[in-house]
């Protein structure tokens, strides 16, 4: 068959004829896109398969950055699934490497053995990363930042060592560092050149932004040149020419990256820098393409996604049968993905003298915007702290326009003059149609609106889904959620995002508090001015949740805020319909003793308690005290050793047990003991939403293990632990998430599992709801299947548990604390 | 506002917690006096126009007070409920001077809406 078949290629093939295999090398982001834009233009022509290195399927390499920063997870950076490529008709060979290309016989040969045929052969095997030249580089603990396994390196490391070196200050070494700090690490960047980000930054912006990041901790040796890793074994530190060694458990190299081009070379394609290709994407042996990283175009090599996705269009229709796309290279642009640092560089701002610069700075807002001009032409352009007006002043670079006529405001951005500028919506209607919106993808605005008009869209998934727009890196959805607004006009119903937190903010609980661990929030204020709060204080809803968060991502840091608590918390009792309140004093696992009794009795005799019940959660509740006489009831409770029962809390209320072995006929493990140590481990934490627990010594369950947050239920052979249950509004059984032998592993995996909840579940979402949204599975995945992250979970759990096993009541009753809820201001009259 | 009102000195400002409140008793009942973020004072009559919550023991944010029992929302300078909900609770007369804080009672009744309480 022919390379320059003939004919429309789409829906024309006869289904008898054998159709065309077309062999693809590289599982990554070009050359999927590759085959993606093919499916589009001709599909059914190949029979396709692909080959990949990595063992997944496709996903999005730029998203790596916020999976280290814990920001997004591997599932949610997955642009293709496996069912995807099913339903393609793809076959997809993942984890297998394609060793050697037989061009005479036309065929690829991977590692293990499989050999396929090709008619067409692309290859899409991306870049490496570059390996400096020194000794010590092959020790274990030195990597690169190129893939998931990359990723899960860095965060193994930052679960086992402290000190991390990342060598380089460009774009992936700053991603790396700022995940690396975020997950624990001290970093240390090295750098060669005086500023950071030297080839997209002008010295200006380089020193801002190495000043914020230093705020969060990082650390900086600029002008530094590596002369060895050392270590034995193992990476211990990294030496500098001028003698200074930097401790380091973990090396990441960042220094730049290299076509993967060994294949293509040892086929005997012309190579240069990396493969050539010509403007059809063609190397030198017409029936093998190339598109992606390891391209040398026209002297040019890419590593950016934008390029990249505009040589796969051009593949794709040379594979489709077309003749005449073809690629003329392309100008870039760069964002840091870093949350909280705008940053925005494109083309050339080396000025010499025949430029013109014009430079605005507001150090207050820490805003930086420089523009260099040639001949009344943007030229280049750096925007720090404040990129709205990025992609306006891309395209005038990209089309050479002359803004003589706009010149004297050009740096006030766009939207200046209209005094419209706070208002992107209208910048975004002023736009022309051939305006980019994506720049990753190339869609201009003109293609969103008409997708948006032709299609009935209504939402950035579908926007998405139908024109590539933001599905990279994302940072231009809010552009494209403009158009939607824009184009609908009314009809658009806003996206169906998760809902605001409430109605001060239009984050996201999710959001939040990513942010709080990505930016080192701190305080509540912090959170509101950061996040941009629509209210001075917040309400009722969102200042109880923000300083669970707090509490929650900084244990033993954060103080607790105990106005943003509801009143039960604040004043450690249950307040009731009349005002007065109830108090519970903890019986650990259901039991208590004549002394307690007695201390109670007394209790209520003393201040005319109205009634004394037996609550479900096996103990007691004295009702009707008045808060006046909280303090005094409390310090009689305490004086027999009784401590608050947290009946109030999102937090450990009680831990339910039945008699179990000691004393029941059926008992067949010690389920009062395993609750009595359950709740003294667990007493005093503070959760999303309140977190009970109980345990019954067989399967007959009278302690009703199985409506619980968690129950745990002993059989013969040890202990089941159930998770998920709830006994209230909706009834929900548990799920079995596993069985254990020991009180030792009951403990741990009820500690990984609270704080496992603790971290990830929402604001008043009890377990029940967080499980059925999240899954057993991903609960499985992070306690069962991962000893080292259940233990690493626990680990967190039990410190955080030494600040908060203080009783409220004794810190209140004698320590003085918050005196002042207790009694009047005064008495008039 | 009438410059012949009474005021009867109940406490110093640095007395109430910010974002808080304190009770001050009165033969009449309680009145509940509110310090926002912001330091300004105010003070309502310590009974939720729904069901007689103690506004004291609410959640203090911007100008308004959030209801311990079921969550109404109150404006500390009129003591008329948010919208969606209807009502209103008596509002008393503040004075603050170098620091301390007066109420003008005369006239303090339970339930009789006083200050900006329109329907009262
Ligand atoms: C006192 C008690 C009833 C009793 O007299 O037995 C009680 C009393 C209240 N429960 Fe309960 N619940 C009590 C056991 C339960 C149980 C049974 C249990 O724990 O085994 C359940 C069902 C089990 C469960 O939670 O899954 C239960 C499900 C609820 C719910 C529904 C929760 C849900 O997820 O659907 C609420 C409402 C809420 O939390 O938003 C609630 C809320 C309340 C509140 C806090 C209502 C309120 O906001 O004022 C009541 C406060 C009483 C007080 O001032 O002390 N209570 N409540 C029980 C105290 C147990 C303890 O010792 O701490
Ligand atoms: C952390 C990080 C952040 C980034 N951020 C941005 C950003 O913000 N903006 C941006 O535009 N770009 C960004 N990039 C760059 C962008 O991800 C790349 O330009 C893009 O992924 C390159 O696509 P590709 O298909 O050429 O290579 P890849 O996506 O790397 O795909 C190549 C694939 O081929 C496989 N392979 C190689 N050899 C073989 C073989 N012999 N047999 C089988 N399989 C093989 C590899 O394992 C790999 O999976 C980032 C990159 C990284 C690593
Ligand atoms: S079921 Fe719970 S919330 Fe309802 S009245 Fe009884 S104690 Fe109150
Ligand atoms: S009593 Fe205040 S809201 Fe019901």
């Amino acid at each position: 068959m022919s390379t320059q078949q003939i004919g429309m290629g789409n829906h024309g093939m006869n289904s008898t004829a054998p159709r065309e295999r077309l062999v693809v090398v590289g599982n990554g982001m070009a050359g999927i896109r590759t085959v993606e834009d093919l499916l589009a233009k001709a599909p059914g022509r190949y029979d396709i398969t692909v080959f990949g290195a990595e063992p997944h399927p496709n996903y999005n390499r730029i998203m790596l950055s916020p999976v280290l920063a814990g920001e997004k997870t591997f599932d949610q950076i997955v642009l293709n699934t496996r069912a995807w490529y099913e339903e393609n008709g793809i076959r997809l060979i993942s984890g297998d490497r394609v060793e050697s290309i037989d061009r005479a016989a036309r065929t690829v040969t991977a590692v293990s053995g499989l050999t396929v045929g090709y008619d067409k052969l692309l290859l899409a095997t991306g870049s490496n990363p570059f390996i400096i030249p020194v000794p010590g580089v092959d020790l274990p603990g030195v990597i690169g930042f190129r893939d998931l396994a990359d990723v899960e390196a860095m965060l193994a490391a930052s679960k086992s060592g402290r000190h991390a070196v990342v060598i380089g200050g460009g774009l992936l070494g700053l991603e790396a560092a700022n995940g690396l700090n975020i997950n624990g690490m001290t970093v240390t960047v090295i750098h060669l050149m005086d500023t950071i980000m030297e080839r997209q930054l002008d010295s200006s912006a380089g020193t801002m932004l190495q000043r914020e990041l230093e705020g969060r901790g990082l650390t900086f040796l600029t002008g530094a040149n590596t002369a060895e890793i050392v270590g034995e074994g193992r990476v211990q530190a990294v030496r500098l020419k001028d003698g200074r060694e930097i401790p380091a458990d973990l090396v990441v190299l960042a220094v730049g990256i290299r076509p993967n081009m060994a294949l293509g070379q040892s086929a005997g394609l012309e190579c240069g820098r990396g493969i050539k290709v010509d403007d059809a994407m063609v190397t030198s042996d017409p029936d093998i393409l190339a598109v992606g990283e390891c391209v040398e175009h026209r002297g040019m090599t890419y590593g950016l996604v934008a390029p990249l996705f505009e040589m796969a269009k051009v593949a794709a229709d040379r594979l489709a049968g077309g003749a005449e796309a073809a690629y003329a290279g392309s100008v870039t642009s760069t964002k840091l993905k870093v949350t909280g640092v705008d940053l925005f560089s494109a083309g050339d701002f080396t000025a010499d003298k025949d430029c013109e610069d014009i430079v605005f700075r507001d150090a207050s807002r820490g805003v930086y915007k420089r523009i260099v001009l040639k001949d009344n032409r943007v030229r280049g352009a750096v925007l720090y702290g404040d990129t709205k007006d990025g992609a306006w002043y891309f395209q005038m670079l990209k089309d050479g326009e002359d803004v003589t006529p706009v010149r004297d405001t050009l740096i006030f951005g766009q939207g200046f003059g209209g005094g419209e500028a706070a208002n992107p919506k209208a910048a975004v209607a002023a736009l022309a149609d051939s305006a980019e919106i994506c720049g990753c993808n190339g869609v201009c605005k003109g293609a969103i609106v008409k997708a948006i008009k032709e299609k009935g869209l209504t939402s950035v998934d579908e926007v998405r889904a139908h024109t590539k727009a933001s599905a990279s890196c994302g940072t231009c959805t809010p552009m494209v959620e403009s158009v939607l607004a824009v184009t609908l006009g009314a009809a658009y119903a806003g996206e169906a995002k998760a809902k605001p937190m409430c109605k001060c903010t239009d984050r996201t609980h999710d959001e939040v508090r990513q942010a709080i661990k990505a930016l080192g929030l701190k305080s509540i204020p912090d959170v509101m001015q950061r996040m941009e709060w629509k209210t001075a204080d917040g309400c009722h809803s969102c200042r109880p949740a923000l300083n669970f968060y707090l509490l929650a991502e900084w244990p033993g840091e954060y103080k607790d805020d105990y106005r943003s608590r509801y009143i039960n918390e604040r004043v450690h009792a249950n307040i009731q319909k009349d005002g007065t309140y109830s108090v519970v004093p903890r019986m650990w696992g259901g039991v208590t003793t004549a002394n307690e009794l007695r201390a109670i009795a007394d209790v209520v005799d003393k201040f005319a308690i109205p009634q004394v019940k037996v609550t479900g959660g096996q103990r007691i509740d004295l009702f009707g005290v008045k808060k006046e006489d909280l303090p005094a009831v409390w310090a009689d409770l305490n004086a027999a050793g009784m401590v608050s029962g947290h009946a109030y809390a999102k937090g450990l209320r009680t831990v339910k047990t039945c008699v179990g072995s000691e004393w029941c006929r059926f008992g067949t493990q010690d389920s009062t003991g395993m609750g009595i140590k359950l709740e003294r481990m667990t007493w005093g934490s503070w959760t999303p939403h309140k977190f009970k627990m109980a345990v019954s010594g067989c399967p007959r369950n009278c302690a009703e293990a199985t409506i619980k947050d968690l129950g745990v239920v002993a059989v013969d052979s040890g202990w089941e632990i159930h998770v998920g249950g709830n006994g209230g509004i909706h009834v929900r059984a548990t799920d079995f998430l596993v069985k254990v032998e020991t009180e030792e592993e009951v403990l741990e995996y009820t500690g990984a599992y609270m704080q496992l909840y603790r971290e990830e579940a929402r604001y008043l979402e009890r377990t029940a709801p967080w499980i059925e949204r999240v899954g057993l599975d991903y609960v499985r995945t992070r306690i069962v299947d991962d000893p080292e992250n259940r233990k690493a979970l626990h680990a967190r759990f039990l410190f955080s548990q030494t600040f908060s096993q203080d009783d409220p009541w004794a810190e209140r009753a004698s320590g003085g604390v918050d005196r002042h809820e207790f009694s009047a201001l005064a008495q008039v009259g | 506002m009438d410059q012949s009102m009474k005021w009867t000195v109940v406490g110093q400002v640095e007395d109430i917690p910010r974002q808080g409140s304190r009770v001050v008793r009165t033969e009449s009942g309680n009145i509940a006096v509110f310090r926002t973020a912001a330091d300004e004072v105010f003070a309502l009559e310590d009974r939720c126009p729904h069901l007689g919550g103690p506004l004291s023991q609410g959640i203090v944010h911007g100008k308004r007070v959030t209801c311990p029992l079921h969550n109404w929302v109150i404006e500390l300078s009129s003591g008329e409920a948010a919208a969606p909900d209807e009502g209103c609770t008596g509002s008393i007369p503040v004075r603050v001077e170098n620091g301390t804080v007066s109420l003008g009672l005369a006239g303090f009744r339970p339930g009789l809406g006083r200050g900006g309480c329109s329907h009262g």
